[in-house]
């Protein structure tokens, strides 16, 4: 076993909620000076744990994922790792070169070429000028901008300016690397370029703490994986393990409907909620058991407080380990939904033939607007059981990792040919 | 981290400094009109706008110096302070994304402009002996003491820079107090007046402002037959020391919260 070149012990971070623990404006400063004895003392609950006695090692070489739900602390982990933030008590110690990747393209300046950018970004995150120079065609071929490298990246398309940035994190020489949600981002193409490029450093040597919603990347490309809940370290192990043991907490399998008013983890501007989801049969009729090739009905039930002109309903299947199934929504169903709201109403998708294969399925659930506007977003809210069933002849030997029944005809020739 | 730490780790990182200066060097000559010639233009313009109306109308005396190169030689320095504290105090709020998502020692930031400044300061200052040329004002051995005071007042931006940018974080009004505070700065220095005029009773006062010995300085080194103010300029340098020491204390404290709060 190699030794740790990250060691972090009993790592805690506590953030002040509200008021920042102190006047922000120089004249409420000041103001407050005479006022010193009328001051409450802060209540002990404007705190926020980020992270609370965190202690994990990671040793030379692996490829270590991150996972838990938004606020869990994550990002707060790979800042103080990055030295972006302190700590509020505890110690790591980290050996070697870190370079933090916390978005793509860090330092970008829309009016400077890419050319110019690529000295600002490989600068700041820590590239010495002469290593820049020595790297500039490989970074330049790499991103496959070779035409536009002297044009102000302002004219570049959001693709081609994060392939830039991209292709200055690959060509980083650190030994440690941090990566928080890069691959959020990006069309499929450059996903799938990251995805490589991030499975090349695992021969590499180098070490990698890659933060991700992306669970199937973190199983396929992790070594480990710890997982992180409201500050607290709740997993450290195998990813597979790991990932599946988180994916357990959300909801509740085999109610057959969930209520999401009270779900905290959930982002949006909140113009309209969703309160409720349900699993139906074709009939309408509340089910539990859900077998593959049947029919099922999603009624998605909100809660709008004003009236919303031209919502997008739209809703992820994953599998237990992360791996979306599907993604569908009424725009790119070509349905034009009319304007909702403002109350309470409902939407029904119907998917007439289930063709998954039996597993545990997580749903998440998003609604937008054309442009761009989320309105409430809420991840993984419900599980639905998948069973076998006779149709697909899936009640015989099972293997347990397919995703899909494809519907399909074997034919079987008598003659040798 | 102590100060000393501080300042090494500065030095380790110099790549960053030199990259921002860079940057804003070419940000601020890019899709400009006249580009360079706004280095020029603008202490030269005001310097003609000065020389008509406290030289021609109001008669600011001047012991014989012209008054274009009375006014050119202390709007320099005064230029480079203003715009360099100008930009750094907004430095960090306005680079507030980059602050959270990589590290590099924060105080790059309100430095680069104090070094991007020194082109234009640079262009300034061949201007000035193209003035100093045409007056007939033969160059001195003070000339030489050119460097030390760009020094000086490079690390009195920096210091103020610095302070202001921290407090900026923290109070989202003191970038409403800089353009007032500057405003004072400028009437308080003897920039539209020699340093001789003021009263006696006021002199120790206008000495704590270390611009005083650097301005006046600034004047007398592009002129032949007039000697540098050495008590004054002591007075600055000792000032202008206490400032580094304490901006560095203030802004190396600042630093360990700058990315939660901003």
């Amino acid at each position: 076993m190699h030794s740790p070149v990250i060691t972090i012990e009993q790592l805690s971070k506590r953030y002040k909620l509200g008021q920042l623990g102190g006047p922000t404006m120089l004249r409420e400063a000041l103001v407050n000076v005479f006022r010193r004895p009328l001051r409450r003392p802060l209540k002990p609950d404007q705190f926020l744990w980020a992270l609370r006695d965190v202690s994990f090692d990671v040793p030379a070489g692996e490829i270590l994922g991150v996972i838990g739900r938004n606020g869990s602390g994550k990002s707060t982990l790979l800042k103080i790792l990055s030295k972006i933030t302190r700590p509020t008590s505890g110690m790591t110690r980290v050996t070697g070169r870190v370079a933090s990747l916390l978005e793509v393209g860090t330092g970008f300046h829309e009016e400077l070429t890419g050319r110019e950018n690529i000295y600002l970004s490989g600068t700041i995150l820590g590239m010495a000028k002469k290593r820049i120079d020595a790297k500039l065609e490989e970074i330049i071929a790499f991103a496959g901008i070779e035409q536009f490298i002297d044009t102000p990246i302002k004219r570049y398309s959001s693709g081609m300016t994060m392939r830039l940035g991209f292709s200055v994190a690959a060509h980083l020489e650190a030994e440690i690397l941090l990566v928080d949600e890069v691959l959020a981002v990006g069309d499929g193409e450059f996903q799938r370029k990251c995805l490589q490029t991030m499975s090349e450093i695992r021969g590499v040597g180098r070490t990698v703490l890659f933060v991700s919603h992306n669970l199937a990347a973190v199983e396929n490309l992790c070594t480990r994986a710890i997982w992180l809940d409201n500050g607290l370290l709740r997993g450290n192990g195998r990813p597979k393990e790991i990932i599946r043991e988180y994916m357990s907490t959300f909801g509740d399998a085999r109610a057959g409907e969930v209520a999401l008013d009270h779900v905290l983890t959930r982002r949006g501007s909140g113009e309209v909620r969703f309160s409720r989801i349900e699993f139906l049969t074709m009939d309408r009729r509340r089910t539990q058991a859900i077998a593959s090739g049947d029919g099922l009905v999603i009624r998605l039930r909100y809660n709008a407080r004003c009236r919303i002109e031209r919502p997008v309903f739209g809703l992820e299947i994953y599998t237990n380990l992360g791996t979306l199934v599907t993604q569908i929504h009424t725009y790119n169903s070509g349905v034009d939904v009319h304007p909702i709201g403002p109350g309470d109403g409902y939407v029904d998708v119907e998917l007439p033939d289930l063709n998954l294969a039996p597993g545990r399925y997580y749903v998440s659930l998003y609604l937008t607007s054309l442009g761009y506007v989320f309105y409430d977003v809420v991840d993984h809210c419900a599980i639905f059981d998948v069973d076998p069933s006779c149709r697909y002849g899936l009640n015989r030997a099972l293997k347990g990792d397919a995703i899909m029944c494809l519907p399909c005809n074997w034919v079987i020739s008598d003659h040798p040919v | 981290m102590n100060h000393y730490d501080w300042v090494r780790e500065g030095w380790a990182y110099r790549d960053v400094y030199y990259l921002f200066a860079w940057r804003d060097t070419k940000l601020r000559y890019k899709q400009t009109i006249l580009g360079v010639i706004w280095a020029i233009l603008q202490p030269f313009l005001t310097m003609v706008l000065f020389t008509v109306v406290f030289g021609r109308i109001v008669g600011v005396p001047t012991d014989g110096i012209p008054y274009p190169v009375f006014y050119y030689a202390a709007l320099l320095p005064w230029m480079y302070f203003s715009s360099t504290v100008g930009q750094s105090g907004l430095s960090l709020v306005s680079n507030a994304r980059l602050i959270t998502k990589v590290y590099f020692p924060r105080s790059a930031l309100p430095v680069a402009p104090a070094l991007s400044g020194l082109v234009d300061l640079g262009i300034g200052t061949l201007i000035l002996i193209a003035m100093m040329a045409y007056y007939g004002l033969h160059p001195t051995w003070k000339l030489l003491l050119w460097p030390i005071l760009v020094f000086m007042l490079a690390s009195l931006s920096c210091t103020v820079g610095m302070v202001l940018a921290a407090l900026n974080v923290r109070y989202r009004d003191v970038k409403h107090a800089v353009p007032f505070l500057l405003q004072l700065w400028l009437f308080a220095t003897p920039i539209v007046y020699p340093a001789n005029i003021i009263p006696a009773h006021l002199r120790p006062l206008a000495y704590l402002n270390p611009l005083t010995g650097i301005v006046s300085a600034f004047r007398s080194v592009s002129v032949p037959n007039q000697d540098i103010d050495w008590p004054s300029l002591c007075i600055s340098t000792l000032i202008i020391m206490v400032f580094l020491v304490v901006s560095i204390a203030y802004f190396s404290k600042a630093e360990e919260t700058l990315s939660d709060i901003i």
